[in-house]
């Protein structure tokens, strides 16, 4: 199968001078490999041609967190729904979490995942294995194992480790064989019982405070303990100006480290909450627009590597309760293009690197080789229109999980086709 | 995302009672009014006035509450309501029913009015934006949802700081204790701003003060005596029990060195100022007995007015979910 992606606007975050490659170029695809860009390789028949007039062709997007329930929680999501969810968005490579139940802490159920994901021939599923049975912070998980089955990295999801020796042996056993960590920096006992940012909204509203220092204490004990291990660790979602501060001096002092932040935390703050509504009550909490300003600023100077949809379906069920009791979270796999579109225009931020956020850096930090547009590279691409706008609705949005701060609001950026391994996966 | 006051109709009347945060004065203004007509009520050989006669109001606590729940259904059996009890623990929406679908069964029930007491912060938010949606003519009255307010508390120390003081414009008030966990102090200190009240004081040890208290509108102060200095009002609030030792205090008799209200500290006060308790004291904890029996307090005539202040707001509240004009507002 050839394919030929025609007069788009080619824009290649990662190809060239910094920030990246934007002119009009044609992308030549062969199975599942791109063979040219710019001008066709010698011999060159499409079998079928995307007319991209007007449209931007950007790599594929590579999500760093995107749940897809699945096994467990299918009254949620499933699999079937937040694949075509992701293609709907422009995803085309995403990292699952291992919160799932029963927990992705057995290589049987790592296998099961990636084969269903194959056999539904949408977005290339890259699991991260439970790192401590259970996750229960007590046990490690069999790494080794877990690799072979295809787990990418290992993740305590939102159950911080409590007993730093488990935390501290759990690095230096990844570190034997070169495997990442990924921890969501949140000190346990800091954050217990918390619901907002501890500040004035929280103070305001009666709502228990969840303090910036549960994230920096945390970042403190892990930089600490890689320094002793020599262990690689990816911090999930930031969320403190702190936070930022303290992650970019490890990464002066040359650690291997790397971060990331939800879209949304680029974007709304506390404040958005009003009279408690639930669809803002996000884990870690939005923060203050002072702690905002500092992850936008955190993302433009490297510190954080990429920014993820921390796509998180829920159902009305558990949205529709007291903001205190409502499952934290947004649904986000189809919104992290158009929202970071926007991110970048109020951040002034070029569109390629504001691309290269979603694209290139996040597979870097997968150590994949997605995200550009190089001779070789896998053929994932994310057509979109940047100017055509698009209603939130229960009924425009595919994922099953309904559940975002954006309902009834307009995103400019529409995804006009998605193609994943050569194979078009979406067309709007 | 903010959206209009939940707790006011499109033409700014109160359609529930949720908060005192963001009340108009006008409206506060009013409540008190009203409840200085009602407060004779209590007088009469017949306690009873028909402004609510053939509707039903459905007492709803999640959390249990003899006092409060007692005081609602006086006022509404003196406005000849019909009261519903209904005591549901906090365990029995987590067995099953969720709090949106207890309240669907209510309304098919026919109730005019829900008095709800929850343990979850915004839990009469989320009634209140519910009811708006499947019935519009319900109202709904926060009598405490978690820390965040305990409005008809707090328009009540209102009435009574206006009965004693007359004015709120030179006032000043100290409100003592557990201000972090306290729904109590919320709606005090909003309604105090809102009034004009131009020095409100809270005091209390660093655990027990919310973060950036300041943004409310207050000055914060960790020693009692040099807060208390000339004040008008002493708020004192209850300590629960749960939090007289642990991570926040050491003991209860260590907080009553420092923050109980004693003769001597509360000599630091105007010689005329009164002292406010919410109930139920701890005796020995936030006050000393001789000053809770002494001529200063006035914590049983704010019981009194408690009931006062309700009947106001719960025909206020009646008369604008039904699309009319109050009796409470004409008068």
């Amino acid at each position: 199968m050839k394919l030929e992606v025609r007069n788009g606007r080619l824009v290649d975050p990662a190809t060239g001078q910094s920030p990246g490659r934007d002119e009009c170029a044609d992308v030549f695809i062969e199975d599942d490999k791109i063979v040219g860009v710019g001008a066709a390789p010698a011999g060159f028949v499409a079998d079928k041609v995307i007319d991209a007039a007007g449209k931007i062709v950007a790599p594929g997007l590579v999500d760093l967190s995107a749940r897809l329930r699945e096994p467990g929680y299918e009254h949620k999501a499933t699999l079937e729904s937040e694949l075509m969810a992701a293609s709907a968005g422009g995803v085309t490579s995403l990292v699952c979490p291992p919160d799932t139940e029963p927990v992705l802490d057995e290589p049987g159920l790592v296998e099961m995942l990636k084969r269903r994901g194959w056999t539904l021939n949408q977005a290339r599923i890259y699991p991260l294995g439970a790192l401590t049975a259970g996750l229960k912070g007590e046990k490690l998980s069999e790494m080794v194992e877990l690799t072979e089955a295809g787990c990418i990295g290992f993740f305590q999801a939102d159950r911080p480790i409590i007993d730093t020796n488990v935390l501290y042996r759990a690095m230096q056993y990844a570190a034997t064989y070169g495997y990442t960590i990924w921890l969501r920096p949140e000190d346990a006992h800091l954050a217990r019982g918390g619901i907002a940012h501890d500040g004035e909204v929280a103070s305001r509203l009666g709502l228990a405070g969840i303090p910036a220092s549960a994230e920096t204490v945390a970042i403190a004990t892990i930089t600490t303990l890689m320094r002793d291990t020599g262990a690689k660790v990816h911090l999930a979602r930031l969320s403190s100006a702190a936070g930022v501060a303290l992650v970019r001096q490890a990464k002066a002092a040359g650690l291997a480290l790397t971060a990331d932040v939800g879209i949304h935390h680029l974007l709304l703050t506390d404040r958005d909450i009003g009279y408690f509504d639930s669809q803002y009550r996000f884990s870690p909490p939005l923060r203050s627009p002072s702690d905002r300003d500092a992850l936008s600023a955190g993302v433009i100077d490297g510190t954080i590597d990429a920014i993820c949809s921390d796509h998180t379906p829920t159902d009305d069920d558990e949205k529709n309760v007291p903001f205190g009791e409502a499952t934290p979270g947004a649904s986000g796999l189809e919104m992290l293009l158009p929202l970071t579109l926007k991110w970048a225009e109020q951040a002034s931020v070029a569109l390629p690197k504001a691309l290269a956020k979603i694209t290139s850096s996040p597979a870097d930090v997968l150590r994949k080789s997605q995200g550009r547009f190089t001779v070789g590279a896998p053929a994932d691409l994310c057509i979109f229109d940047p100017r055509a706008f698009w209603a939130v609705t229960r009924e425009t949005l595919v994922s099953q999980g309904k559940n975002t701060p954006y309902l009834a609001r307009e995103m400019q950026g529409r995804v006009i086709h998605t193609i994943c391994a050569g194979r078009v996966v979406y067309s709007a | 995302m903010l959206t209009t006051n939940p707790q006011l109709t499109p033409d700014k009347k109160l359609r529930h009672l949720l908060t005192t945060e963001g009340l108009p004065k006008a409206i506060i203004e009013n409540i008190l009014d009203a409840a200085d007509q009602f407060v004779s009520v209590g007088d009469r050989d017949v306690k009873k006035v028909p402004l609510l006669r053939g509707k039903s109001v459905f007492n709803l606590f999640f959390e249990n509450s003899t006092r409060t729940r007692t005081t609602f259904e006086i006022a509404a059996k003196r406005l000849s309501a019909d009261v519903i009890n209904l005591n549901i623990g906090a365990s029995s929406t987590t067995k099953g029913e969720s709090l949106v679908d207890t309240i669907d069964n209510l309304i098919a029930m026919d109730a005019d009015m829900f008095v709800v007491r929850h343990s979850q912060s915004g839990a009469a938010h989320l009634i209140a934006k519910h009811v708006n949606q499947v019935r519009p003519n319900v109202a709904v009255i926060n009598a405490g949802d978690g820390r965040h307010a305990h409005p008809t508390q707090g328009l009540l120390d209102m009435y009574t700081i206006r009965h004693y003081k007359k004015s709120f414009h030179n006032l000043s008030v100290a409100i003592v204790g557990d201000i972090l966990h306290s729904r109590v102090a919320r709606s005090s200190i909003h309604a105090l701003t809102t009034l004009g009240c131009p020095d409100v004081r809270v005091i209390g040890p660093k655990t027990l003060i919310p973060t950036e208290c300041e943004r409310m509108g207050v000055s914060v102060h960790h020693d009692m005596k040099r807060g208390i200095e000339g004040c008008d009002v002493v708020m004192m609030l209850r300590l629960q029990n749960e939090r007289m030792e642990g991570p926040l205090l050491p003991s209860a008799q260590e907080f009553f060195k420092s923050y109980g209200l004693t003769a001597e500290k509360l000599a630091r006060a105007k010689p005329d100022a009164i002292v406010m308790h919410p109930g139920p004291m701890n005796r020995g904890v936030e006050i000393e007995s001789t000053i809770a029996d002494g001529r200063q307090a006035v914590i049983l005539p704010q019981v009194t007015f408690g009931i006062a202040v309700r009947m106001a707001v719960m025909t206020m509240v009646s008369g604008n979910a039904s699309g009319g004009t109050t009796r409470a507002e004409a008068a």
